[in-house]
């Protein structure tokens, strides 16, 4: 596919029907989910309504637990990555993720960039990728000079701008993020935000945030997800995020944003 | 910066401030025109404009209301909300002043009555500046500017009573003129509350300075006109 073709296409992915099981426990269910390409899409919702099993499962990282199994699609560039003959590992390669602890590698800066880009089989000038990737994660400023010094010296806020940044190196489509402000302090976590924001021009992203308020701020669409009676995780409803802060259309929503849940 | 986003916001919810308080301008301006034209299509295109300011005010509203759920303003920009939910009204309400000017024009028709058209063209002119003067002050949050501005409504109260007193006056020596001395006190009314409101939005323009709720009267404003419900 060409990138005019994926700049035609509607949605930057889009589950149907997806549903999710733990060996005998279905996690989430009927989720139908439409992406819509270079815009911020936050997931919502209580504690284990599913909204990490669901973000994992974009990039197959459900794969890792075992007894894990999907049912529907998730339809990425047209085609289905739930299905078994799709290697994860390219999928990993055009999906990345943030984590919710900024997990930079024990080396320098320069090899936190440079080495994630050569094992996915970047090639090119490393110098240029790791300045570009560091502007691009609104980090190079801070770390120009220190480019040598071990990542782990960085304050929270910077390393998880560095992760950003490793992962943009790899080029990837889609930007998934978990939770990723949750260790940090609100500068930092505006300073996250605000580089989604800029990103969000190249880049789609979706993040899960158990944080209603930046879900508020940051994102261009919301999906509210809240448990059912058979404890699935359900989509209860997806809308652009100023009508869901404003006007939500679902009552449970409404209980949810204004606090009343529960 | 980090909050790139939500000041981007307030840039854009100012500009429309500006352009609410130009269409308002516009029609007090137009509207006090009608007086010497006596134009009715151009009268009754006031009163269909006057949805359009209207509908401004709503969609400032509505962008204030996304902008606080959304982005949480806090201490000043908080109060920068709050100020400019009541600055939309208040324009919105000097809007009603010159639809109700265009209403009288309408209703005063091709009557010869001598209308004062100077002393309100004047007030107009007086009003027209402060609000100019007020909404710069807001958009510049310069709270001093602000504070002093609305001394010069006591410049357009002296006008309102000469107004007053001159319609008095051809009242006594016309009485058949009632009906249309009636529009005259109201042509002035309107003019005189319209600078009132000036004062309101710099109240505002302090207010989100300092935090500080003041009330701003002109040293003539305790006059006998004053109709206490009406702020």
């Amino acid at each position: 596919m060409t990138q005019s073709d994926q700049r035609n296409q509607p949605y930057a992915l889009e589950s149907k029907d997806l549903a999710i099981y733990y060996s005998n426990f279905r996690a989430v269910k009927d989720i139908n989910l439409k992406v819509i390409p270079r815009k911020i899409t936050a997931i919502i919702g209580p504690s284990g309504c599913g909204k990490s099993t669901v973000i994992r499962a974009f990039n197959r990282m459900n794969d890792f637990i075992s007894g894990s199994y999907m049912e529907g699609s998730i339809l990425f560039q047209s085609r289905n990555i739930v299905s078994p003959d799709v290697d994860p590992v390219m999928v990993r390669r055009k999906i990345g993720m943030v984590f919710q602890r900024p997990n930079p590698f024990p080396k320098s800066i320069y090899d936190n960039i440079a080495w994630g880009a050569r094992i996915n089989g970047v090639k090119g000038n490393m110098d240029e990728l790791v300045e570009r990737s560091l502007q691009d994660a609104a980090l190079w400023d801070e770390v120009k000079d220190i480019l040598n010094q071990n990542a782990l010296g960085l304050s929270g806020g910077q390393q998880q701008r560095l992760c950003i940044a490793r992962t943009l190196a790899v080029k990837p489509e889609i930007i998934l993020m978990d939770e990723p402000c949750s260790a940090l302090d609100p500068i930092a976590t505006l300073k996250i935000e605000e580089l989604m924001r800029k990103l969000s021009a190249t880049y789609t992203i979706i993040i899960v945030t158990h944080n209603m308020q930046q879900a508020a701020r940051a994102s261009d669409f919301t999906a509210f997800f809240n448990m059912d009676t058979d404890r699935a995780g359900i989509m209860v409803e997806y809308g652009i995020t100023t009508q869901i802060f404003t006007n939500p259309r679902d009552k449970r929503t409404e209980d949810y944003i204004t606090g009343r849940f529960g | 910066m980090p909050r790139e986003t939500l000041d981007k916001n307030i840039l854009n919810i100012k500009e429309e401030i500006i352009m609410l308080s130009s269409m308002v301008e516009q029609a007090m301006h137009t509207s006090i025109g009608l007086f010497r034209s006596r134009n009715i299509v151009s009268a009754h295109r006031i009163l269909v404009e006057d949805a359009d300011i209207n509908g401004k005010r709503y969609a400032i509203e509505n962008a204030i209301l996304i902008l606080i759920a959304t982005q949480q303003p806090m201490a000043h920009d908080l109060r920068l909300m709050a100020a400019i939910l009541e600055i939309a009204t208040e324009l919105e309400r000097m809007g009603d002043y010159a639809k109700g000017i265009a209403k009288l024009v309408i209703r005063l028709g091709d009557s010869d009555y001598p209308v004062p058209t100077t002393d309100l063209e004047k007030m107009t002119e007086l009003g027209i500046g402060m609000l100019h003067n007020a909404i710069t002050a807001f958009v510049e949050e310069d709270y001093k500017k602000a504070a002093v501005l609305p001394q010069e409504d006591d410049k357009v109260d002296a006008l309102y009573v000469k107004v007053y007193q001159d319609t008095i006056d051809k009242l006594n020596a016309l009485p058949s003129s009632a009906i249309q001395a009636q529009l005259m006190f109201a042509a002035a009314h309107n003019l005189e509350r319209f600078a009132d409101r000036v004062s309101n939005i710099c109240e505002r323009t302090v207010f989100i300075a300092t935090g500080e709720f003041m009330e701003m009267e002109s040293e003539e404003s305790d006059d006998f006109f004053q109709n206490e419900d009406e702020d």
